[in-house]
């Protein structure tokens, strides 16, 4: 038997949790540094993954399937396609830059000692959840699936809850009150969203009589598993329902705004760049593989959904007075769009919508990391705070604007590339809704660069006269992330060439072909 | 020889990336690092041109296929250039144009401590500029598109600290913006119609569809002009603009970014061709803005903005022209790059002013300048007889054409494009000698009067680093370094001989004939009496601004004004407009959906929840709060559960 790679990929943020919550109190720095050596190794596998993976070969790869719970059908099988592994790779190269972006996020607070914050409980914490993304992204057994889906609630419960942001406005028993609002408020949401998934999951085992995505892929396709309408309306509706709360979908999106925002930057980052893409991912691969008649059917509400979510995110976005809530909004915005993508049905709309989550996980980390960076220096999350900054800090505010100008998909970097081809596959099958979406290139200009002039420019504020320019630490987090937006801004074909033969599959799954243009031009 | 198409973008985009990323170590040999590369691209820009001259007219198009960019199934997009001679005429322009800003802007930003980052934008901006008329489609045109809007954007704010030029760039940003969704619609259109957008298919098939779906193409492709090009109802942007130092205003505002829009409509002109409705909409933009642009260019008293009103009028010609179809694309064309001359020379005559004016603006506190700066006094004065029009002169050439185009597209159409031609070019003559007589003749009335300092809005601030204690005094006009002339009399030789050269045997018309095709028309006047009456209206505008402002001494303080004056001081209200609806309504939309969304949103979903999941008790200890409205949320959430059951319904 082969070595059991994907499995490794999993393990190793796994162990890498469990050691470093091991590490005795006294040795913080012990404890991050095992944490950035874990995750490191983890990025070593997932671009194992990546090499290993031939994305003109199977659809998926890299399998492994043992028996798990016999009674039931529930097997342990992994397998990836070439969306999933570019999903595993997002993630295990984005870890390291949150661990390292919040390296200083859970030390001891000086004053008192029963404000002590476990350090290595917050970077274990962090792992564990990587591990479990990581699970969700190669599961490709529908029981296990959720289990993971599930699981990760738990790290990221506390991780809310536990690791808030130091800056507050507020006073400090208010922030924590605030704090905790937002972490039950995540896990009820979501929670709420898994039981229904859990439902209809028991329902899926029950005409289905197993498990296994790809054997009900399989008999689905090839009409040896017949469901009725409203059966498979049903079941879809449910698994919908949760990945349309973690993804998260108007007006299933409340409860994201708090959770980034009292959530430190780091944490914002691992929820919105990763955690919510197993929402979307998961509509991709479960709900249109399983259920292709009732993805169809539904397509239309969806589309005004994620229409909606366009829009209402981006106008709440201009609205708000909190760095990181704006940001929040933006990101559903940016989900309005994946979702499109998705649901567009074409080519071009799934192929721009999987580039789209690599590209927004690109986009909102470098955004979100370095105003967390700002926000640790000023102690407020209020816009209304800052002014004048790039006079003081010029590589801070540059850094600040390069990540809002891909917010804004600036063409050249990547989110750009990705955007267009989700709204070229949109407006393919569904002009209106295309045009439509095109209005949120404009709000994201506006609440970008809203953002911009009111904390960068102007004249300086006094209270920010001394602060100091981006540190090693935190230009080593965003340097890189910079460059690949524009390498991949520039040059998107890797990931193109990854992704593409994993939407053909899906395009046949559904049983969809793209719009045909009406003139057939002189070549 | 193709292979040295991408040398063109590659030597400006190196210049800005070493000078953005690198180090202070630049800073005393940024801004001639700058220069040079967009002196490099210059040369290769004349290598080519040479080249090109060497073949014969019909296959001096060449083509360089770089990578294919975004290979998606059915979706072909590469980094490909095109260049033949619309862009290679663009090619030209702007690196020539570019090359002498960037050397004037060695002098102009001398005391900038942010210099090298100064150079590091502008030549960010070359490398778009030149992408955007090198690109062999659409898409990666949108990409040149959107990257002069950064740096623009980038420019326009240099002076960050200053809240006026970071909500002016702002602005410009946001106001382009709506144009490029016009750009973007108008791909996706060509996408589904031709499952592609490269030039040359797009192009080819264009006689083949249906006019409808050109129309629709057409009108998007005008929005995206309008925009970048600061057409009526897009052109808010470019009076605040001015808020970026003066060789910004006279490279982007005046000499090259903003003449895209008419790039995109020559380029597309297959498409206008066979769409007479969007080509109507063309000159009707056209003929609205060259009048809304030269009244708001008779009101302003900051030399800078009468300037920009003047570009929007005269960009104004230039799409009108375009709009004409075959008869007018070389006209606009040829109008473009005449104006691209005298009017970056304007430009920098008016920046060499207030060089040497403590940074004032102000021409109501200029005058009699003509004894202090010599050199620029005569350089100003070629481009302003240039602009008006002054028989002989580059001006003269071009827009007289354009005139007899418009009255050559025939019917009524005809009458009324021309003669609103002819009163823009009356106008012209007006604001121009206005600007001119405030400026270098009459009383010196800076005399015994502080000019504004840099604390007060409205100093361009680089006083701040330049001036020192000079800010608050009396200023002392003097004229500017050698950097800076130079480039105003090259500029100047250019606006006077341009015009007359491109018209010595229609070699303009020739050159570009092969790629823009041209028809003459059939004109209900002869040309003769078009250029009569051109002269004519340009004696009368002069002589009628003589004898206000020439005859009469002027106010320092501006009078009161009528109506008309009070309203083109404003912009003619649009500003006004934008701020009442789209300002305040869109802070009160967003408000409301801030407190929707905190409130009935949140509530309906918990309501919902709590409803169905007995989830109750938790979450009204959450927000006990809202406790009371639940049942409002229960009702709502009733209420969207049976809208969606519907919407399922429905479709």
């Amino acid at each position: 038997m082969s070595f059991p790679l994907l499995t490794a990929t999993a393990v190793v943020p796994a162990v890498g949790a469990i050691a470093t919550a091991a590490v005795p109190a006294a040795r913080r720095t012990a404890a991050k540094w095992l944490a950035l050596l874990f995750s490191l190794a983890t990025l070593a596998l997932a671009v194992a993954v990546l090499v290993r993976f031939d994305p003109d070969g199977d659809r998926y790869q890299l399998t492994e399937s043992h028996s798990w719970i016999a009674d039931f059908g529930v097997r342990y099988e992994l397998g990836v396609d070439g969306i999933a592994v570019s999903l595993i790779a997002l993630t295990a190269l984005l870890l390291p830059f949150i661990i390292l972006a919040g390296w200083h996020d859970a030390d001891p607070l000086e004053t008192t000692s029963s404000r002590w914050r476990p350090t290595q409980g917050f970077f274990a914490l962090i792992l564990a959840v990587e591990a479990m993304v990581i699970l969700s992204f190669e599961a490709t057994d529908v029981f296990l699936f959720y289990i993971f889906f599930e699981a990760m609630l738990i790290p990221m419960y506390f991780l809310i809850g536990g690791f808030g942001d130091r800056a507050h406005a507020g006073s400090d028993e208010n922030a924590t009150a605030q704090r905790s609002y937002a972490a039950v408020k995540f896990l009820l949401y979501n929670l709420a969203g898994g039981l229904i998934m859990l439902a209809a999951v028991i329902g899926l085992y029950v005409v289905a009589g197993n498990f296994s995505l790809q054997e009900i892929a399989q008999a689905r396709a090839d009409g040896s598993l017949d469901m009725a309408t409203n059966t498979e309306r049903l079941l879809f509706l449910g698994f919908f329902f949760a990945f349309a709360v973690k993804a998260p979908l108007w007006p299933l999106h409340t409860w994201l705004p708090n959770a980034m925002g009292e959530a430190t930057a780091p944490i914002a980052v691992l929820i919105t760049a990763v955690v919510d893409k197993v929402g979307t991912f998961a509509m991709l691969r479960f709900c249109l593989q399983l259920f292709p008649e009732a993805s169809k059917w539904a397509t239309p509400a969806i589309v005004v959904l994620a229409l909606i979510s366009i829009i209402y995110g981006a106008l709440l976005a201009v609205g708000q007075r909190d760095i990181k809530r704006l940001v929040a909004y933006a990101s559903i915005s940016h989900f309005g769009f994946i979702v499109l993508g998705i649901f567009a049905m074409t080519s071009q709309g799934q192929s721009g919508a999987t580039l789209y989550m690599v590209n927004h996980g690109l986009s909102t980390a470098a955004l979100m990391l370095v105003a967390g960076f700002l926000i640790s220096r000023r102690g407020s999350r209020l816009i209304a705070d800052y002014g004048g900054v790039q006079k003081v800090a010029p590589v801070l505010a540059g850094t600040f604007l390069v990540g809002g100008l891909a917010t804004l998909s600036l063409p050249g970097l990547a989110p750009f590339v990705s955007e267009f081809l989700v709204l070229v596959g949109a407006f393919a099958r569904y002009p209106v809704a295309g045009v439509v979406a095109t209005l949120g290139i404009v709000l994201a200009a506006l609440y970008t660069l809203v953002l911009y002039q009111r904390t960068m420019t102007g004249p300086v504020k006094p209270e920010l006269a001394k602060m100091p320019d981006l540190r090693v630490r935190e230009l080593a987090v965003v340097a890189p992330l910079i460059a690949l937006l524009i390498g991949l801004g520039v040059y998107p074909k890797p990931v193109a060439d990854l992704v593409n033969p994993a939407v053909e599959h899906t395009m046949s799954d559904v049983q969809k072909k793209d719009p045909e243009p009406e003139v057939e031009a002189a070549k | 020889m193709e292979k040295l198409i991408a040398l063109l973008v590659a030597a400006p985009l190196l210049g800005a990336a070493v000078l953005l990323c690198g180090g202070r170590l630049l800073d005393r040999v940024g801004h001639w690092l700058g220069t040079l590369l967009a002196a490099a691209s210059f040369a290769v820009a004349v290598v080519l041109f040479t080249d090109m001259l060497g073949k014969d007219a019909e296959d001096r198009s060449l083509h360089q296929h770089l990578f294919r960019w975004i290979p998606v199934e059915g979706f072909q997009a590469d980094v490909a250039f095109q260049l033949d001679q619309l862009s290679m005429t663009f090619v030209l322009l702007i690196t020539s144009v570019g090359t002498l800003i960037h050397l004037y802007s060695v002098g102009y930003m001398e005391h900038d401590e942010r210099r090298r980052r100064f150079f590091g934008y502008l030549n960010l901006f070359l490398a778009a500029m030149l992408l955007l008329v090198l690109a062999d489609n659409y898409l990666l045109l949108y990409v040149g598109w959107e990257g002069v809007g950064l740096a623009s954007y980038l420019l326009i704010g240099f002076w960050q600290h200053k809240p006026s030029a970071a909500t002016a760039a702002k602005k410009a940003f946001l106001v382009n913006r709506v144009g490029d969704m016009g750009l973007s619609i108008a791909i996706m259109l060509m996408f589904t119609t031709f499952g592609t957008f490269a030039f040359g298919p797009v192009l080819g098939a264009a006689e083949e569809t249906g006019e409808g779906k050109l129309t629709a193409i057409g009108l998007m492709l005008l929005l995206a002009a309008c925009g970048k090009s600061a057409q009526v109802p897009l052109q808010s942007w470019l009076g605040d603009a001015m808020e970026g130092p003066t060789p910004v205003s006279a490279l982007i505002h005046a000499a090259t970014m903003v003449t895209a829009g008419v790039y995109l409509i020559v380029r597309s002109g297959e498409i206008f061709n066979a769409a007479p409705d969007a080509q109507l909409a063309v000159t009707v933009v056209g003929a609205v803005t060259l009048l809304f642009g030269a009244i708001v260019g008779c009101a302003k008293d900051d030399i800078k903005k009468a300037l920009a009103g003047s570009t929007m009028s005269q960009i104004g010609y230039m799409i009108l022209a375009a709009g004409l179809g075959p008869i007018g694309y070389v006209f606009a064309i040829m109008h473009l790059v005449t104006h691209g001359f005298f009017k970056a020379g304007l430009f920098l005559g008016a920046g060499s002013v207030m060089h040497g004016m403590n940074d004032e603006v102000d021409m109501r506190k200029y005058g009699g300048l003509r004894k202090y700066m010599p050199v620029t006094f005569v350089t100003f004065g070629l481009g302003y007889l240039a602009i008006i029009g002054f028989p002989g002169l580059s001006g003269f050439f071009s827009k007289d054409k354009i005139i007899e185009a418009a009255f050559a597209k025939g019917g009524a159409e005809g009458w009324i494009l021309g003669s609103v031609a002819l009163l823009g070019a009356a106008i012209t003559a007006y604001y121009m000698t206005r600007v001119m007589l405030l400026t270098f003749f009459g009383e010196e009335r800076w005399r015994h009067r502080a000019t504004a300092s840099p604390e007060e809005p409205g100093a361009e601030p680089a006083a701040e680093t330049r001036g020192g204690p000079g800010g608050h005094a009396e200023p002392h006009p003097h004229e500017s370094p050698a950097s800076m002339t130079i480039p105003m009399v090259l500029l100047a030789v250019g606006s006077v001989f341009a015009g007359g050269f491109f018209s010595i045997g229609d070699r303009f018309v020739h050159w570009l004939e092969p790629v823009t095709h041209h028809d003459h028309g059939d004109s209900p006047l002869s040309a003769a009496t078009v250029t009569g009456a051109t002269v004519v209206v340009l004696v009368v505008g002069v002589t009628l601004a003589w004898f206000q402002y020439g005859r009469r001494p002027v106010p320092v303080v501006a009078p009161r004004g009528s109506l008309l004056t009070r309203a083109a001081r404003r912009d003619l209200l649009q500003d006004d407009f934008n701020h009442v609806v789209l300002v305040r309504g869109g802070e009160h939309l967003t408000r409301s959906l801030v407190y929707v969304d905190h409130t009935l949103v949140d509530g309906v979903v918990n309501g919902t929840a709590a409803s169905v999941g007995g989830l109750s008790g938790r979450l009204r200890k959450l927000q006990n709060g809202y406790a009371r409205s639940y049942a409002v949320s229960m009702f709502g959430g009733v209420a969207v559960l049976i809208a969606a059951t519907l919407l399922m319904r429905a479709v």
